[in-house]
């Protein structure tokens, strides 16, 4: 792999490893890639210092097609190895990419958790409402009356989880809502969800075309917070329940500060442990 | 006339106090000089169940457990009841009981040992602020011969945080308890010697592991409580952060597996410590971790299963599914301690192979390995640290996956410029980009299982000791009480091997073949009821055509005894 030169920027381009997605022509996880290196190169971070950890998806594919450092886990736990690299890395961006299913769903216990512990990490979900890679089933926020999902003919027949809102009240220090279809302004969104202390959950709204084709409408449809983003919880709580999902910008500004654990040692000798168990 | 040995049990209900008093006895024991140890047994009750301190000293390092026991103190005569099974009795052995101590209809159960009337709740109320498990300390002290001022320097340092008044009324106790076992019968202990060394320790198992870690290099732990392997992680989150490391409590298994995964990825050699319920949640990221080639190590401290099981006590019936636990094809390292003190070496081993060879290592100690508190001699210094093939500079393009000829091929760390690659858990190419080619497929399953296989593991793989025809094969906490039969075999002029296997995957034929070479007659021993252990060892190994197994679930330990039964029943039908 090439190292970009000290001097030169370091362009979005340069921040594609050159492995060709697997992803459906004209799948919205495309746009979220660009908005990636974007980020990257506006906030000039080399690619050696930054680590995309996913799990198990289309979207999830997200490392692989990145010149950074990256890695593809396992279904649902991207958020728990982010941490593990964080903690013992705080050195690196950590940037953790994934579905919904993944993070909603199998990872659902890690999404509130690393919400609560706000490590300073930032979190791309690409929200299809869909199962993509599995070919179309019901995901955590797929509507109710959703009748397409094979394994739930009639609709779900259950509310949508609202991650948005779990986040808030999980702990999350700043929460956004893009379109993969504004390229610039998700990118925008990204670099200061990376440069913001804490945990950042960036929800981009990236159709599926393939098994939800209506989202391509998404791009019509999702507007700009008419409100610049709050800090106060209560007044962010009272919009993301009542927006339908549909207001995109920076929604909330937490001034949690991040999890880290110091790691300066305070003895110089291993040995020096011993000594307890001396009699 | 003073033994070599001595085997007490201390056993009370509710609050009684029966551990404290133990861990006082055994230190009291380590200033005479002695070795030996404290096992734990309880029942499922957070506080206030039965207990029961389960002790032997000796005048030698010693690691299993007696025959029987010698002199049990039964602070309130109804605790007895639980622990029968547990504490096998001579009809020369002694109980010591307050028959006036428990509650209503509290009673010992049927034995065929000498009873002992000790009026211990009696004795504690003439002392303000006495508690009847110091009387049984000082009346313990007397029986087995010890100073009752050596008792002193223990309380006084045992007892520095509760202040001047605990310690007076302690102090009265005991030397109340002492007086008053006058007129008992004694049980001498070893011959005492004063000066206590540095060349001597005191730790349990659960400790030594955490202490076998960090010396190895571990410097990132994340793990979710669980018994019986929360010890190991107390002692880590007081220790990590002095060396820079540092220990996350994880909301669940399988955040702790992935969040040391992340970690190793980053550089910092990575464990995690849990007990089988844990391992079983664990194993599709382990997988990650063999495929992704990350290092990581998992302790498993293992406990009664299936489910949920017997959490607080001891079996060796997590081999199986450490062994064959992965999904896919998913060579990694399988390791178990012979002893509390070997928590040490086996633990730091472990992470040196799994840091060198950059793949999972589980290591399976146990309950009565990890909860037992031993008097030892310092575990001996050894080299293996932690020590990762890393790339100095990179070519043009970066093959983190490179099949090369060990098989180990160099891992960046990220920060290092040239280095960047995706670790992944799908199958991949040379440079780490998914592939579902059947070549590709082929030729990473072959490095991983390669660099693993044909590694120079050294004799540390197994302990091999004596000579002859006959020889038990055995692994884990089961060792201690195969190696003593063996010991007393041969001071009767008797020999026997001993195989106690250090290394269980991946397996060592030539070395194993070497081993057996000239043993007509193979007894295999475990603690599991469905004998995973035999299973594995007819699955992996040329075992003789006389081969038999002695096994059993937990928790009852395996004694001595038993094992030389075995043996002579055995060459009686031949
Ligand atoms: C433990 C496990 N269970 C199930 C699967 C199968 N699986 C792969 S991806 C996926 C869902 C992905 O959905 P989402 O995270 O929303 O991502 P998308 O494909 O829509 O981008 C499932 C169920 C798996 N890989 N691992
Ligand atoms: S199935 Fe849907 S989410 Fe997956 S690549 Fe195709 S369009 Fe994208």
């Amino acid at each position: 792999m090439t190292a970009p030169s000290a001097c030169a920027l370091i362009q979005p381009k340069e921040y594609k490893s050159g492995v060709k997605p697997v992803w459906c022509p004209g799948c919205g996880d495309f746009g979220v890639l660009g908005s990636i290196t974007k980020a990257l190169s506006g906030l000039q971070i080399r690619p050696e210092n930054a680590a995309i950890i996913s799990g198990i998806g289309c979207s999830s594919r997200m490392p692989t097609y990145l010149s950074t450092y990256g890695f593809h886990g396992v279904h649902g736990r991207a958020l728990a190895l982010a941490t593990g690299l964080k903690v013992a890395r705080p050195d690196l961006t950590v940037i953790a990419t994934g579905g919904d299913g993944d993070g909603f769903s199998i990872g659902g216990n890690h999404f509130m958790h690393t919400c609560r512990r706000n490590p300073d990490m930032t979190y791309i979900v690409m929200d299809n409402q869909v199962y993509g890679m599995t070919k179309g089933q019901a995901s955590p926020t797929t509507e109710p009356n959703w009748e397409k999902g094979k394994l739930t003919p009639g609709g779900t027949g259950i509310n949508p989880f609202q991650p948005l809102v779990i986040a808030l009240a999980s702990g999350a220090n700043f929460i956004a809502r893009c379109s993969s279809a504004d390229s610039n302004g998700t990118a925008r969104v990204i670099m200061e969800a990376i440069r913001h202390p804490g945990f950042s959950l960036v929800q981009i709204l990236s159709p599926c075309v393939t098994f939800r084709p209506e989202q391509r409408e998404w791009k019509n449809m999702l507007i700009p917070a008419p409100v610049v983003a709050t800090s106060d919880p209560a007044q962010a709580a009272r919009r993301l329940l009542t927006d339908e999902g549909l207001f995109t910008g920076i929604l909330y500004v937490g001034n949690r500060p991040a999890y880290q654990p110091t790691l300066e040692a305070s003895i110089d000798d291993v040995a020096k442990l011993d000594e307890e168990f001396q009699l | 006339m003073s033994r070599r040995n001595l085997s007490i049990a201390l056993t009370g209900s509710g609050g009684s106090g029966v551990m404290t008093t133990g861990n006082m006895l055994l230190e009291a024991a380590a200033e005479a000089g002695w070795y030996g140890f404290m096992g734990r047994s309880a029942g499922p009750q957070i506080r206030g169940g039965e207990a029961a301190a389960l002790i032997r000293v000796s005048s030698q390092p010693i690691e299993s457990p007696d025959d029987n026991f010698d002199l049990v103190l039964a602070i309130d005569p109804g605790s007895m009841g639980r622990f029968v099974a547990e504490i096998p009795l001579r009809t020369d052995s002694l109980i010591i009981s307050d028959s006036e101590g428990g509650r209503r209809s509290s009673s010992l159960p049927d034995t065929p040992a000498q009873l002992l009337d000790l009026p211990m709740k009696k004795l504690a109320k003439t002392v303000k602020g006495g508690r009847p498990n110091m009387i049984a300390l000082g009346a313990i002290a007397k029986v087995i011969g010890l100073a009752e001022a050596s008792i002193y320097s223990i309380l006084e340092n045992m007892l520095k945080s509760k202040g001047p008044d605990a310690l007076k009324a302690s102090w009265a106790c005991v030397q109340a308890g002492f007086a008053a076992a006058q007129d008992l019968p004694t049980l001498k202990g070893p011959p005492i010697t004063t000066g206590s060394s540095r060349e001597r320790w005191s730790f349990t198992g659960n400790e030594a592991a955490g202490l076998g870690a960090v010396r190895g290099g571990i410097r990132f732990v994340a793990a979710y409580p669980i018994t019986p392997a929360t010890e190991v992680l107390e002692w880590l989150a007081g220790s990590l952060p002095k060396v820079g490391g540092v220990l996350v409590q994880a909301e669940d298994e399988l955040a702790s597996i992935n969040q040391i995964i992340g970690a190793s990825f980053g550089g910092k050699p990575a464990l995690t410590a849990t007990s089988g319920p844990g391992l079983a949640l664990m194993t599709e990221s382990i997988g990650l971790a063999v495929c992704s080639e990350v290092p990581v190590v998992v302790l498993d401290v293992m406990r009664c299963g299936p489910s949920t099981g017997i959490a607080t006590k001891s079996e060796q019936s997590d081999l199986s599914i450490a062994l064959n636990g992965l999904h896919g094809d998913a060579p990694h390292l399988v390791l178990a301690p012979t002893s509390v003190t070997d928590c040490v070496l086996t633990t730091q081993w472990a992470v040196h192979l799994a840091e060198t060879l950059q793949t999972a290592a589980i290591v399976l100690s146990d309950q009565s390995l990890g909860q037992t508190r031993a008097i030892v001699n310092r575990p001996a210094d050894i080299a293996f640290m932690a020590k990762r093939l890393v790339p100095e500079q990179f070519d043009e393009v970066y093959n983190r996956y490179a099949v090369g000829v060990t098989g180990v091929s160099p891992m960046s760390v990220p920060g290092q410029a040239g280095g960047q690659y995706t670790a992944d858990g799908l199958e991949h190419t040379v440079a780490g980009a998914p592939s579902s080619l059947p070549g590709d497929h082929l030729a990473q399953l072959e490095k991983r299982e390669r660099k693993i296989t044909a590694f120079e593991y050294g004799q540390h793989w197994a302990e091999l000791e004596g000579r002859g025809s006959t020889a038990v094969i055995t692994w884990g906490s089961t060792t201690g009480p195969v190696r003593e039969a063996l010991m007393r075999l041969r001071e009767t002029g008797e020999h026997v091997r001993l195989i106690a296997m250090r290394l269980l995957a991946p397996e060592r034929p030539e070395e194993m073949a070497a081993a057996l070479d000239g043993v007509e007659q193979l007894l295999v021993v475990e603690q599991s009821h469905s004998k995973q252990f035999y299973r594995y060892l007819r699955a992996a190994y040329d075992l003789p055509a006389d081969t038999r197994v002695f096994n059993r679930p937990g928790p009852l330990p395996f004694r001595p005894y038993e094992i030389i039964e075995q043996l002579a029943e055995w060459s009686a039908q031949s």
